[in-house]
């Protein structure tokens, strides 16, 4: 196991250093969000109506941002090549690279969520919901991007490709996500809603790093 | 002991080179010359298990080496054309990730600084390095990585005199502790008693392998 934590730790290192990155991503988000009144109108009821889908659209592209550098720069700088030939099972390579993400992107995130909620005026009793919600969101969105990543690593436009392969598969993350918060806002049950998402993660923790292993190996061969 | 048995390779359907033979025991090593896109890299990734053996077989002590990938990778450490190090790091902090990374204590990495006469550059940001001390940066990971097998892609590019003396006191050492070193190269390589695989151009060929 010592090669994953090493190059988990890495990453982290990577990602501490180059903290521009992650602030983009954050910056990005906040943006995105805070374009809404000015699109849809300032009234407080309109958006509250709206925060939760918001701050969720927004975060998944956010998200999307440093995926395409993920393994982009790895496969690039040879350092893929060293990962595979790492002793670690390729899709522990993967699992690397998703935990790394999500770490260093979708935690920031998560932690700007209740700023970005708040702006859009979303009642703060479902700010507890959203964010975990969120929280469980961003793992999966983790998964399916490094996978994706994976995929159309050394395609020509794979920037470009990414968000299409990857935004589809993240749909029914976003309505169950939204759902919670609705849940919330309207007194229902809110713990069906996590459930489901929960079981996404569940689903995609396995799943998405084997095929993102998969498509690691054919990179590299 | 590491043996090729009729080796082939083939890239996008075209053979590569095919019928590639050897055995080597602990201590020996064996460079691989020859033109261009003759072979050489893809013979070397081949050996690390990185492609598509498309003919013949790889034995590492009898056994089939590839049937266990992972296994395969522990033995043996890559040092490609590409340095693959992270620019944001210093040298001591990158070569203290791939010791943890290959499962070492990061405590050695000074020693294999002193290997590769990197030692004054440790704080060194790598950004600001030149090519031939990134060179050295990407090989000091072979004394720290302790593998058996190295498998070496033009190690000497960039390297300066002083550099390639330490390159050749490492890789003497490395054989003298039975150790087996496969290094492809346009330039001489300080390996002395080396075995030569020469590949020689062919005449394109019709039948893809």
């Amino acid at each position: 196991m010592s090669p994953f934590w090493g190059m988990l730790r890495r990453d982290l290192a990577l990602a501490r250093r180059n903290a521009g990155d992650t602030l983009a991503a954050v910056a990005f988000f906040l943006l995105a969000v805070g374009l809404f009144p000015f699109g849809v109108g300032p009234a407080p009821e309109l958006l509250a109506r709206i925060a939760a889908g918001v701050v969720w659209v927004a975060a998944l592209l956010a998200a999307l941002l440093p995926l395409d550098r993920l393994l982009g720069a790895d496969f690039e700088d040879g350092t893929l090549d060293q990962a595979m030939l790492s002793g670690l099972d390729p899709a522990m390579v993967a699992g690397a690279k998703a935990a790394a993400h999500w770490l260093s992107t979708g935690v920031p995130l998560l932690l700007a969520s209740p700023v970005a909620a708040i702006m859009l005026n979303l009642p703060l009793d479902a700010l507890p919901v959203l964010v975990a919600a969120l929280a469980l969101g961003s793992l999966v969105l983790s998964l399916l991007g490094t996978a994706g990543a994976a995929l159309t690593l050394g395609a020509r436009r794979g920037g470009v490709l990414l968000p299409l392969l990857v935004l589809p598969l993240a749909i029914p993350a976003l309505i169950f996500g939204v759902a919670a918060v609705d849940a919330a806002l309207g007194g229902l049950a809110v713990r069906p809603h996590l459930a489901m998402l929960a079981a996404m993660a569940a689903a995609a923790l396995p799943l998405c790093p084997l095929a993102a292993g998969a498509a690691l190996k054919a990179a590299t061969e | 002991m590491l043996q090729a048995e009729d080796l082939a390779a083939a890239r996008g359907g075209r053979s590569i080179f095919a019928g590639v033979s050897f055995t080597l025991t602990s201590g020996m090593a064996l460079t691989l010359t020859g033109p261009n896109g003759a072979g050489k890299t893809t013979l070397l990734r081949l050996l690390a298990g990185l492609g598509r053996i498309v003919g013949g077989r790889l034995l590492w002590n009898g056994a089939d080496a590839l049937a266990d990938r992972a296994a395969h990778a522990r033995r043996l450490t890559l040092v490609g054309h590409q340095d693959a190090i992270k620019t944001a790091f210093t040298v001591e902090e990158a070569l203290a990730h791939e010791a943890r990374i290959a499962g070492v204590d990061p405590a050695h990495a000074g020693a294999a600084m002193v290997a590769l006469g990197l030692s004054h550059l440790g704080s060194a940001p790598i950004r600001i390095l030149s090519a031939g001390q990134r060179r050295r940066v990407a090989l000091a990971r072979l004394p720290l990585a302790r593998r058996t097998l190295w498998l070496l892609d033009e190690p000497t590019v960039a390297l300066d005199h002083a550099g390639v003396a330490a390159l050749g006191a490492v890789m003497a050492a490395h054989r003298a502790a039975g150790g087996i070193i496969i290094a492809s190269s346009h330039l001489p390589l300080p390996l002395p008693n080396a075995a030569q695989l020469r590949f020689n151009v062919r005449p394109p060929e019709t039948e893809a392998a």
